[in-house]
């Protein structure tokens, strides 16, 4: 299995603006090696540093050493992002566009031809259910829909690699089915899936292998059942990787 | 080049889609009518303080359009987290920069343009001629200093963390050049050193926008400027945009954006 997506000894430090001293480490030498096909689930506990690999991984922030490439290319090159869609844990995009005109400004900036837009443009909203809203300015939009366009964007350019941040935080049951069946379809379609998240039902449905990292080190990392090792579910041996004590024992 | 275009695209679309433009159009032709309708005797003076006004109110709304569209730019994609998913994408960050500035500098030149048309219909009503190519070179080298102005405000936007105190900082140092700058040589002669030196020295680093306002050209129907000082000046004004437009890049290039 070829690596997509892969760090090397990946180390960021956030540093204080006043002292210039390192005041927070968010990530402590991290290896992940994500392979072409598989969904990949991202996890671990709030401030474990999951958005911070995913920021490092798309080049928003400078990691402090160590590497980190996608489809084998440094992650400060903008072309490493050629063949990613990326949808980020809060979407806001620009209100004053309509759907389909951010769509077509996405997919310039991609490359697509104008037939080819157009195609994808139709593919993408019919496949998040906004079709009849492509012309509605998004700033009309409810948070749903706003996340749908979201998710579109991040198809536009038919991906080999997803990476989604909390793809499902803020949705209703139906929302978080929809994008469920959306990594689903995508996997059969061979494509990378590579999602950070706190729902570990899902997680357990969808994902082939996960990750769990806490307070910026890498934990666990194989398959869920490998993961699970005998345990009755995914967060029960969450809870025991991450070290969580219940009250009633302490 | 794609890129640039399609970063820029927004930002026109962006100023074409707010109320900003719309309303500081409406107000200076408002403010423009009646001030010509003041002109009853056809006086020659009164026609010449009405188009002094007229461009004075021009200059002062594209700057406040070029200023504050500007200086929100990189500000609000990253307040909005709309950066995110636009940096997430095959786009350098050298390229969003110059889209922005580009989109900026183009829509700044449509404002522009409807705001010289509309002078030309209103003085031409008044004075029954049309100086088409003096409309034209004014227009044009208004627009050349909005560049500068631009690439100024855009660098700032890197630089202070709000835009209401990029925009209140431009607004001071783009007047201040308007009104002050010409003098600084005089004023430098009449200091000790190293004040001299200081003063020299900010004369001539900072960008003589006073170049570019060609308002008397108009106003006292002078011959036009030779189109080989308008290319000068043109060269002038692409050295500055060029030196603020790499610093904004530098700036930007490793700035964290999460």
């Amino acid at each position: 299995m070829s690596a997509i997506l892969k760090t090397e000894k990946l180390r960021v430090e956030f540093k204080n603006r006043e002292t210039r001293q390192a005041s927070k480490v968010a990530l402590i030498g991290l290896d992940l090696q994500v392979n072409a096909g598989e969904v990949f689930g991202f996890l671990g506990p709030n401030g474990a540093g999951k958005t911070t690999t995913i920021n490092a991984l798309l080049g928003f922030i400078q990691p402090t050493s160590g590497k980190a490439s996608l489809f084998g290319i440094d992650v400060s090159q903008p072309i490493a992002r050629q063949r990613i869609g990326y949808l980020p844990e809060m979407t806001y995009y620009y209100k004053f566009l309509t759907a389909e005109e951010l769509l077509r400004f996405y997919s310039k900036i991609f490359g697509l031809s104008r037939s080819e837009a157009e195609r994808r443009i139709d593919n993408v909203l019919k496949l998040v259910e906004l079709e009849s809203s492509r012309k509605r300015l998004i700033k009309t939009y409810s948070k749903g829909m706003q996340q749908r366009v979201g998710l579109a964007q991040a198809l536009i350019n038919n991906p080999d690699l997803l990476m989604l941040d909390e793809p499902t935080s803020g949705l209703d049951p139906l929302g978080r089915m929809k994008v469920r069946e959306i990594i689903q379809r995508l996997k059969q379609e061979g494509k990378t899936v590579f999602f950070s998240s706190h729902e570990l039902g899902e997680v357990e449905t969808v994902c082939d292998r996960v990750a769990i990292i806490h307070q910026g080190e890498l934990k666990a990392v194989g398959p869920v059942n490998e993961i699970m090792a005998g345990r009755a579910s995914l967060e029960k041996a969450f809870l025991d990787i991450v070290g969580y004590q219940p009250q009633s024992a302490l | 080049m794609r890129n640039i275009f399609a970063v820029a695209g927004i930002a026109i679309k962006e100023l074409y889609r707010r109320k900003d433009f719309y309303v500081l159009f409406i107000v200076t032709v408002l403010i423009c009518i009646v001030m010509a309708a003041v002109n009853i005797y056809n006086n020659p003076e009164i026609i010449r303080y009405v188009k002094a006004i007229c461009l004075l109110l021009i200059w002062i709304s594209s700057l406040v359009i070029a200023i504050t569209t500007t200086a929100r730019q990189i500000p609000a994609e990253r307040e909005q987290r709309t950066l995110l998913p636009l940096l997430a994408k095959p786009l350098s960050r050298s390229q969003l920069i110059l889209g922005k500035f580009l989109g900026c500098w183009i829509a700044c030149g449509l404002a522009l343009l409807c705001f010289y048309v509309f002078f030309a219909i209103l003085a031409s009503t008044h004075e029954h001629t049309w100086p088409g190519l003096s409309y034209f070179q004014a227009a044009f080298m208004h627009w050349i200093a909005l560049g500068i102005i631009i690439a100024m405000a855009l660098l700032g936007s890197l630089v202070f963390a709000a835009p209401s105190s990029n925009s209140t900082i431009c607004f001071v140092v783009v007047v201040g050049i308007l009104t002050v700058a010409r003098y600084l040589d005089v004023v430098a002669l009449s200091l000790q050193e190293p004040f001299r030196s200081i003063v020299l020295a900010i004369y001539f680093g900072v960008p003589h926008l006073e170049f570019f306002d060609m308002r008397k050209l108009i106003v006292h129907d002078w011959p036009l400027v030779e189109w080989r000082f308008i290319g000068l000046a043109t060269l002038y004004a692409a050295v500055y945009m060029g030196v603020f437009l790499a610093a904004a890049c530098l700036i930007f290039r490793k700035k964290a954006v999460n």
